[in-house]
């Protein structure tokens, strides 16, 4: 497991970098929040970036995918990450898609992956509830035997790109008390099945989340996703892989607020010099820098460690996953604190990258949920 | 591939055939490690043999070129070395700073006189060889340093008190920072030496630290003639030098610290840290009871990871023909915060335990970690200081005006 870039991956990011220079600045993220787009991202732009071969990276070729890994997936979704790109990576590649690579049955892979990898489905995995928190056994959905299928009861929040998602992977209960590990399954539910309702939520980040309710929506053998009982298992494994991923996502946007606020350190000027001179500054600007250094080897083993099916993936997802968000939360942070006054203003670019870390840290487990897990795996 | 699989193969037979058995899992740190020179002591007799066998093989330094009495091993088989080593739990035949400071910065700057006489002495052990940068009012501004070098003939003659010089008082050669021009621009007067601390006029005292130890010396030099054929690069020219082996020496540092370690491999599931806080503080059914120091362990765990797969990394891409990327910057003044911030987190685990000086009443094992902890505070100062570090990675990395 080298922690280097194949040429092939070199070239991919920086093919990467160009496109999303070219067609997704910073610029379109805010003309999508200010016109309040129905859509919430440009499907148009994510059907192109299905055309490069990006949301099929990793997919089998079988399904129309590139066959390639996490290790790809990666420095595109960093690449998206430095200019706050909203397309669907998380709901439907690491998510949606995960849960049906990992736990899905041959018919429903065979309905739904291509068209994912098409760019023409979109999907979620709605698990989060009003008091989960983080913990993904805390389900209270219920799912109550009807005929030979179930009926779904409960209400999910904050699912991403829920309200445009063709499909949704829902966490139910179908035994068990309310955080038991054992007794949780997961479900295909389609747009549009009755009973299902979804609302669109407004976060701090701008970016797609809806309120999904069940309310006694049919599901049959045929859409259980995985074994009957065992989701919470296929659940944590789907959530590893996005969490790999939203890391990448994550160091982009914090490569990018630092870069950004290092140029400003050398080009504002008060007292006569640039702000940069002064060494409170510098000091600051430096332990970003090693914040970011030391995310970016993480958030490289992490990804290797999915595509290896390494022994130690959990901890190594754990690790990326607590660094990340601290050193998103503190670099975005610090950049509006440099930036100064402009730095609070609406204008400024900055300010979404702050936004994004705040959703990023608390969205999969926060640092010390991870750091909790981390002790766990490791047996204190 | 398949190459490197072959060396690994043979690398393990010589290994488990050559290794004396009783070295298994001695340490290579300042206590039990293989330091060599002239007053050499071995923690058993048997490292001496281990120290012979390996240096006939070239392998007390891997990666220099044969000539010089190194392996002439590539990135890749140095590091298959390594890690067959570990496996066996051998300790590194020869440690110091011949190896890790002087032997690089010789390769780098030597003449072929210089590589001829000192590399292959270096490679079995012979000398031990010290450093002498700082000086009394010379510190984190290195290039104020005043000892003086005035010329005679065909010899530097050498007064001044260099300080901080480790182990000084068990070295045989020292490589020294002397002002040969006091007209010039402070950092173009200076000139690399290498003085035989045998000569006349070279005395040694220890200094006591606060953990009442002394790694370190005051050097002194009274009139002490050194040939002008031991001034390694140009005269005048050893601020060159000086930053090429501080960058040496802080890799090395990094390298003790944790990062050598190797990220490719499992952090243990009991490192001593979390072992101490078991101890002191109960096991609390697999859960360190106090919630908040076990966050604080666990972050320091976590850190510590962090670190060593940014060293694999910086490693990793070298080996794939990377010049050296601005992470490798960061090493010195990460590791040694780390390192001491697990000094603190250990003896705030032991909790009364850890505040014994000596004596009875107090475990052996416990006083150990409580000195090491004030040896650890000068982690951040020796070496150059993290707030240097960050100037350093201010300037040279992210390109922040003066």
């Amino acid at each position: 497991m080298d922690l280097v870039l194949t040429e092939d991956q070199d070239l991919l990011s920086k093919t990467a970098a160009d496109f999303v220079a070219e067609h997704s600045p910073v610029s379109r993220f805010r003309k999508l929040r200010d016109t309040r787009d129905a859509t919430g991202f440009s499907r148009e732009l994510w059907k192109e970036m299905a055309g490069l071969g990006w949301v099929g990276i990793p997919f089998p070729e079988e399904f129309g995918g590139a066959g390639l890994g996490f290790a790809e997936l990666a420095v595109v979704l960093e690449q998206l990450g430095r200019k706050l790109a909203p397309e669907p990576f998380l709901s439907t590649v690491l998510l949606g898609g995960q849960a049906l690579l990992l736990g899905g049955s041959d018919a429903q892979k065979k309905e739904w992956l291509p068209r994912l990898v098409s760019g023409d489905a979109i999907l979620s995995v709605a698990y989060q509830e009003a008091k989960s928190r983080y913990d993904l056994r805390h389900v209270t959905t219920k799912a109550e035997k009807a005929g030979d299928g179930w009926t779904l009861t409960g209400e999910k929040i904050q699912v991403l790109d829920a309200h445009v998602a063709d499909a949704l992977v829902v966490a139910a209960r179908t035994a068990g008390g309310e955080t038991d590990a054992e007794g949780i399954t997961l479900f295909l539910v389609r747009k549009g099945a009755p009973g299902l309702s979804v609302e669109r939520q407004s976060r701090v980040d701008s970016r797609n989340a809806g309120l999904v309710r069940l309310a006694g929506v049919r599901v049959g053998p045929v859409d259980v996703v995985g074994e009957v009982g065992r989701g919470g298992a296929l659940l944590e494994r789907v959530v590893d892989r996005a969490s790999a991923g939203l890391c990448a996502e994550m160091l982009g946007s914090m490569q990018q607020a630092a870069e950004d606020t290092f140029a400003y350190l050398k080009t504002r000027v008060q007292f006569g010099v640039p702000i940069g001179s002064f060494q409170a500054l510098k000091h600051r600007a430096a332990k970003m820098y090693i914040e970011l250094e030391l995310a970016r080897s993480c958030v490289m083993a992490a990804v290797r460690a999915v595509d290896a099916n390494d022994e130690d993936l959990e901890r190594l997802v754990s690790l990326a996953k607590a660094r990340c968000s601290d050193a998103g939360v503190l670099i975005a942070n610090e950049a509006v604190q440099m930036h100064g006054g402009v730095g609070m203003t609406d204008e400024y670019d900055v300010g979404f990258y702050m936004k994004r870390a705040r959703v990023a840290e608390m969205t999969f487990g926060d640092a010390t949920w991870h750091r909790d897990r981390f002790a766990r795996l490791s047996g204190y | 591939m398949a190459d490197l699989e072959t060396f690994r193969r043979e690398t393990r037979e010589w290994l488990t055939k050559h290794a004396p058995s009783q070295i298994a899992g001695i340490a290579s740190n300042d206590l039990e490690g293989n330091w060599g020179g002239k007053k050499a002591t071995y923690a058993v007799p048997e490292m001496k043999t281990w120290l012979e066998v390996m240096a006939a093989r070239g392998w007390t330094a891997p990666s220099w070129p044969q000539e010089y009495g190194g392996g002439g091993l590539s990135g890749a088989e140095a590091k298959v070395l390594a890690q067959e080593m570990a496996k066996l739990r051998l300790p590194a035949p020869l440690i110091g700073f011949g190896l890790t400071m002087i032997g690089p910065t010789l390769l780098q700057f030597g003449t072929e006189e210089q590589k001829r006489e000192h590399l292959p002495k270096i490679c079995r052990g012979e000398i031990r060889w010290c450093q002498g940068y700082s000086e009394p009012d010379a510190g984190s501004d290195l290039a104020s340093l005043k000892t003086r070098a005035i010329r005679d003939g065909d010899h530097f003659v050498v007064t001044g008190t260099k300080v901080w010089t480790s182990y000084a008082d068990k070295a045989d050669w020292i490589f020294a920072l002397v002002r040969s021009n006091p007209q010039a621009k402070k950092q173009e007067g200076i000139t690399f030496l290498l003085v035989d601390m045998s000569t006349p006029g070279v005395s040694v005292r220890p200094i006591l630290l606060i953990s009442g130890k002394s790694p370190f010396c005051e050097t002194h030099f009274e009139n002490v003639r050194v040939p002008i054929s031991n001034v390694v690069h140009k005269i005048d020219a050893g601020w060159t030098v000086a930053k090429a082996l501080l960058g040496h020496e802080r890799s090395m540092i990094a390298d003790a610290f944790g990062g050598g370690q190797g990220g490719g491999q499992k952090t243990s599931r009991g490192s001593a840290l979390v072992r101490l806080a078991r101890e002191h503080l109960g096991d609390g059914a697999g859960r360190i009871p106090d919630p908040i120091l076990r966050d604080q362990i666990a972050q320091e765990e976590l850190d510590t990871r962090a670190f060593a797969l940014t060293v694999q990394r910086a490693k990793d891409g070298a080996k794939a023909g990377h010049r050296p990327g601005p992470e490798s910057s960061i090493f010195k003044v990460y590791a040694t915060e780390l390192n001491m911030r697990r000094h603190e987190l250990m003896v705030k685990a032991m909790g009364p335990a850890g505040l014994g000086w000596e004596g009875p009443g107090f475990d052996e094992g416990d006083l150990e970690v409580t000195r090491d902890w004030l040896r650890s505070r000068g982690n951040s100062i020796e070496g150059g200081t993290s707030e240097v570090q960050l100037n350093i990675i201010a300037k040279r990395v992210l390109g922040l005006p003066d």
